[in-house]
């Protein structure tokens, strides 16, 4: 069987959930072999090799991580022309795909990107205009690049024993045109984040302001789950806009998906309706929303989600 | 400063998105187009950056007849004057093909800075602006929420997930925009009035450089296999709250072991 390539996403050192995710979607396809960029890779080795990576690719010169994209793009077209994989997978966060589209212009390859099952013939699967449509699309030039939806595939533990070869790449001008002077990290607690997260509790126009966003977090805690937010909450500037759930902002794919305050526009459905179990709390119960549920109370959120939160707690 | 600004026309996202039974490509007859929204943010930051620096905003956007429409919004806005890439011969070009059309597109108005929408609201890639870069040679600066300019040197924050990188490089370069970055203005009815006397060229694959044996759906990098409508999720429980609405929840939760 042929290698797959897997782009492994990483915050120094810290795997992200999501590269698990694509060493099994990679080892039914073929075989897995990670791709690591930048330092770190001592302390994640265990990690990788639990979820079946059974060779991995150590690029670990920091000037890798130091540019916008553009380096990675290059380690990828460099190894995908010295061994030849059946594909390339990466996830499908906005870097993801960024790079995917670079590989695919230095390949001339053809890139699939967000979707959510890869399917025998590498036929990816795609949940498209706010999740309406299933539609199946494949490369039919050059080395297939697919980008995966972040917890769309469940990791399985698979033990392997990694061949590790160290590579390196020559960066060009170009690739080091955009240089990146500094990492600005904002606070966000110990909450997971938004993507990766198994719950995401979301709040919106219902929560009526920034001061009761606190009932949304208490809830979030109480789940350890991560807090999203609706396109009419960011707009209003109750909670920042990197937490927007919805078409113009993450689309997230979670276990369970709690709505609260939320009517459910096509805008935020379109980020959240792949979530596997959906609960909403919306005192209006014409609200587009509970067409999604499975489990839905029409209700007074100030009542509805404190209790909840409660009750949780009391279960613990 | 020559800006070009990218736009788009998409379904409007409240109307009924469909793919065509027999191409499997975008039905554009069965919805509203409009501009897309991200793109609204690019042209107000193009703006901004020609009312600081001096220069002209060009808007490029390659689509059908539609496609006037939202190349006129740009112009009411009070961008100077448009590129329109049009031909039959693009229909149904992927994201790797359309990135080939519009750089070859950029070859012909030239550019310092190329500024566009993150994504688009129909087909979500998100791959154009790094796309751009890489096939132009020039610095991939996306997912900004700000952009700075002093002469020949940008920089821009580019949102991540842990907040934002600071990055920095020279002109010219592709910049993409994120929501939030700025308040795109309405267009004045000054400005509606104006839009109409401004120019717009038409480009046909030929007119722009671009080889036509390189763009649409025959020539696709890649290609649909089959498209249904999703199965519409079972109908769940709905219950109105009684003053217990919370514990209920919590109930359901537990039979599904999420606590």
């Amino acid at each position: 069987m042929a290698e797959i390539l897997v782009l492994v996403d990483h915050v120094d050192g810290e795997v992200k959930k999501v590269a698990l995710e694509l060493l099994t979607l990679a080892n039914r396809h073929g075989e897995a072999a990670a791709v690591w960029v930048g330092p770190g890779y001592e302390n994640a080795k265990d990690r990788l090799a639990e979820y079946g990576a059974g060779k991995v690719y150590v690029a670990a010169d920091e000037e890798l991580t130091s540019y916008v994209v553009a380096p990675k793009a290059a380690l990828l077209a460099q190894l995908v022309a010295e061994k030849s994989p059946a594909a390339v997978l990466v996830s499908a966060t906005a870097e993801g795909k960024e790079i995917a589209g670079r590989l695919a212009v230095k390949t001339g390859s053809g890139v699939l990107t967000d979707v959510v099952d890869v399917a025998d013939g590498l036929v990816g699967e795609h949940s498209i205009f706010g999740g309406g449509i299933i539609a199946h699309a494949k490369v039919k030039t050059g080395t297939p690049i697919i980008a995966v939806r972040p917890n769309s595939i469940a990791p399985e533990a698979a033990p392997a024993t990694p061949a590790e070869e160290q590579v390196s790449v020559s960066l060009s001008d170009n690739d080091k045109a955009a240089k990146i002077v500094e990492k600005v990290v904002q606070e966000k607690g110990e909450r997971p984040d938004l993507t990766e997260a198994a719950i995401v509790v979301s709040g919106g126009r219902g929560v009526g302001g920034a001061e009761n966003f606190s009932i949304i977090e208490g809830l979030a805690d109480s789940l350890g789950a991560a807090v999203g937010a609706s396109r009419a909450a960011t707009d209003a500037g109750w909670y920042p806009h990197s937490f927007q759930v919805g078409q113009t902002g993450k689309t997230v794919s979670p276990q369970l998906y709690i709505a609260v305050g939320i009517s459910g526009a096509i805008q935020h459905r379109a980020g959240m309706q792949t979530s596997k179990t959906i609960v909403a709390i919306n005192k209006d119960p014409e609200a587009p929303i509970f067409e999604l549920v499975d489990y839905g109370i029409v209700g007074d959120l100030f009542q509805v989600a404190p209790q909840l939160t409660e009750e949780i707690n009391k279960r613990k | 400063m020559n800006i070009v600004v990218l736009v788009k026309q998409v379904p409007d996202t409240e109307s009924p998105r469909k793919l065509k039974s027999d191409d499997s490509t975008l039905d554009r007859a069965a919805a509203d187009g409009v501009i897309n929204e991200l793109d609204e943010y690019a042209i107000e930051e193009g703006l901004r950056i020609k009312e600081a620096q001096g220069g002209e905003v060009t808007v490029l956007s390659m689509g059908p007849d539609k496609a006037t429409e939202s190349i006129r919004k740009a112009l009411a806005m009070g961008a100077d004057k448009a590129v329109h890439v049009i031909d039959d011969a693009l229909a149904g070009s992927d994201a790797l093909q359309t990135s080939y059309a519009i750089a070859q597109a950029l070859g012909r108005t030239g550019f310092d800075l190329v500024v566009l929408g993150s994504e688009s609201t129909d087909a979500r890639t998100g791959v154009l602006a790094a796309m751009l870069a890489e096939r132009l040679g020039v610095p991939q600066l996306s997912l900004a929420n700000k952009v700075e300019i002093d002469g020949s040197a940008i920089k821009v924050q580019r949102q991540t997930d842990y907040g934002f990188d600071k990055v920095e490089a020279s002109l010219p370069a592709v910049v993409s925009v994120v929501e939030k970055i700025n308040e795109p203005r309405y267009p004045s009815f000054k400005g509606i009035m104006a839009a109409k006397k401004k120019p717009v060229e038409t480009l046909g694959v030929a007119d722009a450089g671009i080889d036509a044996s390189q763009v649409g759906l025959a020539n696709a990098a890649t290609e649909v296999v089959d498209f249904a409508e999703a199965p519409p999720r079972a109908q769940g429980q709905i219950v109105t709250d009684e003053g217990d609405g919370g514990a209920k929840i919590a109930e359901f939760l537990a039979s599904k072991k999420f606590v």
